[in-house]
Formats: structure tokens, sequence, C-alpha cells
């Protein structure tokens, strides 16, 4: 597939600067590692919140991180597409006989974002380790699904955020809300923040399909049907649809700024 | 010293043109502190806290937003840190003046008008929110006061840690290396990521040997009266003496590092 040649020629172009790739990868690692380093002291100093645990935090911290550093790694053409409008290079995109979002997928692939992978893996590993759940064949695929779903939505909200730029030209500095706060935010279960940011999460922008919803049945909260809860994450695979509608009208919306 | 006033005359105004940006800045600064506020009331309300109070921590998340590009040190200047990738630093070698002052002259410049920009309007939102989130005012005029001095030499402090980034780039060649090893753990070490106040006693004990907290940690507590009396002096003086010794410090590494250097480019 053509989508797999445009990674194989960024990723060798990247191991052509080993050590620069080795220092991002570390620098990644470390900067998701001191965020959890907080979560773990502020668990130190207050105990629980909300009536959520540690080992319960990590394991919701590391859902959202490990979805967010893979969105990072594949949708990263969408995350700076700025670039793409403001040099005219799009043109080149919508005169190819291929899609454009496989295309703009296929213009970058963040290697070093692997670097916040491991680390999210690790505290995965912590946060099963640490919970007294029985791991059944159920749980774990409502984990994996929990996962693809988030990539799902952080995707949708990379691809929304892109479509801006189509009448913005330069990308905008809130979108950073969604995608770096997005993260932040559901790194805790949403339960803890106000009604409001809740609903909007839950229902505009679903995080609660990867969130709290299956993650009452991971921990044994959920009441009456344990199916609805396991099935929430497949929710968010629907928000793509919006997105890539959204993306559509803005790609026929588009006025070249090129020369 | 006039063309040190006049290159940070010169960013301070240039910096000032980017208006629209400061506003979509601000917004989005005020939602990150928003985001953090309710983080930190599910853990209040939760467990009893009773070092760091609850409106202590709301100014010190409003001030961190507010004055976020004086503290944090992944704010650079990209274009100086390619100039010395790419070799265009030679032009600025031929200049009859000390690269050092220029750079920190240039540095103080882009800093304050970003945090000029931005700090007023969060600050002023910030003291108009409902009485939960307000930001309440400084502990008392002594300690307002403090704050303001002790804000000065944050910005002076950041300046000096940050020119060894550019000074390591001389050496690695590699911007983003260069602010790796000075700057990636710096965000934790100064309070951004959770407070200093409330990480365990023996850390913040480790962490009055360093740096990072007497950039942001310090003035911010100083402001809600959180240090106070003979230790707010002391750690001022400690500042003070982290901000003069790294400058001094820093301008020798530079100058060694440049008898050396290699011009990238033709």
């Amino acid at each position: 597939m053509i989508y797999f040649k445009y990674i194989k020629m960024i990723i060798r172009s990247m191991l052509q600067y080993r050590l620069s790739l080795w220092l991002n990868l570390v620098s990644q690692f470390f900067v998701s590692f001191f965020s959890f380093l907080g979560v773990y002291l502020l668990f130190e100093r207050f105990g629980s919140i909300d009536g959520w645990s540690f080992a319960e935090v990590a394991l919701c911290f590391g859902i959202a991180q490990t979805a967010f550093a893979s969105t990072e790694c594949y949708a990263r053409g969408f995350d700076r597409f700025s670039g793409l409008i403001v040099s005219g290079d799009f043109d080149r995109v919508l005169l190819r006989p291929r899609g454009s979002v496989l295309q703009v997928l296929g213009s970058a692939f963040e290697l070093s974002r692997i670097g916040r992978l491991v680390e999210s893996f690790v505290v995965l590993g912590i946060a099963i380790s640490l919970l007294d759940t029985s791991w059944t064949a159920a749980k774990i695929i409502t984990l994996v699904m929990m996962i693809l779903s988030g990539m799902s939505i952080f995707t949708g909200v990379f691809i929304l955020g892109a479509t801006i730029c189509f009448w913005t030209v330069e990308g905008l500095e809130f979108i950073n809300i969604f995608t770096d706060g997005g993260r932040e935010i559901a790194s805790y279960p949403l339960t803890i923040y106000n009604k409001h940011l809740m609903r909007f999460f839950t229902f505009i922008i679903p995080f609660g399909c990867f969130n709290y919803l299956p993650l009452m049945y991971l921990t044994g909260r959920a009441s009456g049907s344990e199916a609805l809860y396991m099935l929430s994450p497949t929710l968010g695979f629907l928000f793509l649809i919006p997105c890539l509608w959204v993306w559509r009208v803005g790609v026929r919306h588009y006025l070249s700024t090129g020369n | 010293m006039r063309a040190y006033i006049s290159i940070f005359r010169m960013r301070l105004i240039a910096g000032m043109q980017y208006r629209a940006a400061a506003w979509a800045g601000v917004a989005t600064q005020f939602f990150w502190g928003f985001m953090y506020i309710m983080i930190y009331e599910a853990f209040y309300r939760t467990g009893a806290e009773r070092e760091f109070q609850w409106h202590q921590l709301i100014s010190y998340i409003w001030l961190q937003q507010a004055f976020l590009s004086i503290i944090v040190l992944w704010f650079q200047d990209n274009d100086l840190q390619n100039s010395i990738a790419n070799g265009h630093v030679a032009y600025e070698l031929c200049r009859p003046y000390d690269l050092y002052s220029f750079w920190y002259a240039r540095l103080m410049g882009l800093r304050l008008s970003r945090a000029a920009l931005r700090c007023l309007p969060i600050l002023l939102i910030a003291a108009l929110l409902p009485a939960q989130y307000r930001m309440s005012p400084p502990a008392g005029f002594a300690a307002g006061g403090l704050f303001v001095f002790s804000l000065v030499w944050s910005l002076l402090l950041v300046i000096a840690i940050s020119m060894f980034i550019y000074i390591l780039t001389f050496i690695t060649l590699s911007p983003a290396s260069a602010r790796l090893i000075v700057g990636v753990a710096a965000d934790f070490l100064q309070g951004a990521i959770i407070p200093v106040p409330l990480m365990p006693h023996g850390l913040q004990t480790a962490l009055n040997f360093l740096p990072f907290r007497y950039v942001s940690d310090l003035p911010f507590r100083l402001y809600s009266g959180s240090i106070t009396g003979h230790d707010a002096l002391l750690q001022v003086a400690m500042q003070i003496i982290w901000a003069v010794g790294l400058f001094i410090l820093g301008h020798i590494a530079m100058d060694r590092v440049l008898r050396r250097a290699v011009i990238q480019g033709g």
C-alpha cells in the first residue's frame, strides 16, 4: 500500500540522523515521565482523588497517554497541516490521484513519540500490576478497545484542527486546548471535573467513551448492564465520521495561497 | 551599553506586534489554568491539606499562567539557535560587541514583550472569577513588593540559565539536544508540573540547592505569603546569587566556546 511506502521513506530519512533521533526519543520519554511523577506525588500527598485510587488513575493516565502518543506518531501531518497550506504544497496533494486524507497522513510520521509511547506502556504495566482486578478476556478486549477508541477520537480532533486552517491559513494556538489539553483532561477520570466540562467531553468530543465509562466497568463500578459500559469505546470510532465530513467541506472550500 | 538597550527595545517592539496571537494565547492559557485548578479542586476535596492553602494554590496557578513566557525554559529564540547550527552566527561575531550580553538583552526583550501582552488580561479575568477560583490580592504590602522585586530577578535568572542552551548549541550543533540537556527536567524542578510546596519535604529541600525553583516557585509563594519573614529574604538573596553567578559563569563559558567555535555552512 502506498501509505506504507510514504512511512518507510520518512523513517529512513530520520534514521540518517541517529543521534538526534535518540535524543528526541529520550526527551519525549522524560517529558512524559515527569508528568506521571507529578501525578504520583500528588497521590502521595492526598491519598486518592474523588474515590479513585492511584492505580485506577494510573490506568486512565496510561490509556490516554498511549492513545495520544500513537496518534501523534501517525497523525502528525494533520497536527502541522498549516505548513502545507502556507507553503502552497497542498495544491500538489490535490493534483495527485489519491485521497487527501491518505496523503496528509503520509506526509509526516513522528518517530520520536515512540519515547512517549514506551513510557505510557510502563505506566500501563504499573497500573495493571497494582490493580487487583482479575483480567478476564472481556476486560482485556475492553482495554484494547479503549486505546483504539482514544486514538480515533484524538485523530478526529487533529483533523478538525487541520480543517480550520482552510479558513485561517495559520494554525490556531487554541486547538492545543483540545489536543494537548484533551490528553491532560483524559488522564484523569472525567468524573472529577465540573459537570459542564464533563458533559462537553462526553457528548461533544466523546473522551468519555474511552475514559470513565469503560473505566467504570474495568474497576468494577459499573451498575446495571455491564455490556453497555464495555461497548462504549466503539462509539468513539463514530466520532471520525463527522470529522471526515467537515474535512471534505474544508477541502472544497480551499483557496490556494501558493504561487 | 546602547547597543544592548537597542536590541532589547527592538525585540520588545517586534514582539508587541503579535496582538492577535496574544489573545489566542490568553484564551489557551486561561483554559489550562482552569483545568489544573479543577484537578486540584478534586484532590483538595479528598484529602486535607494544611500547609499549602487553597487560595495560595489558586494564585500560584494563575501567576504561573500569566507569567508563563517569563518563567518557562522551553520558550526560546529558535532563530538564534538555528543561526548557530547553520553558520549565520558568523555575522554576529564580526560585530564589535559582547555576544553574551547582546543575546542576553535580546532574550529579555523577547520574553518581556510576550509577558506584557498576556499577563494583564489573565490577571484581570482571574481577579473577577467566582470566589472559589478567584485570585486573591498579595498577602500584604511587603509580600507584593517582594514579589515584584523577585519576579524581576526571575527574568534575569531564567535568561542566565537559558544562555547555557545557546552555549551548548555551539558544542552539540543540534538545537534540540542542547535544549534537552538543559531543559527536560526544568519544568518539574521549578514546580511547573506540580507546585513545589505539594512535593514531599525531602524533595523540597533538595530543590533549594538547584537554581530552577527560584525562577517561579519563589516569587509566586512570596505573593501569597507561603514564604515569609526571614526565610523570604534569605531565599531572594539566594535567587540573586544564582542569577549573578550564572551570568558570570555563562559569560566565561561563552568566551571559552567562542574561542574554538567552528562556523558551519558556506
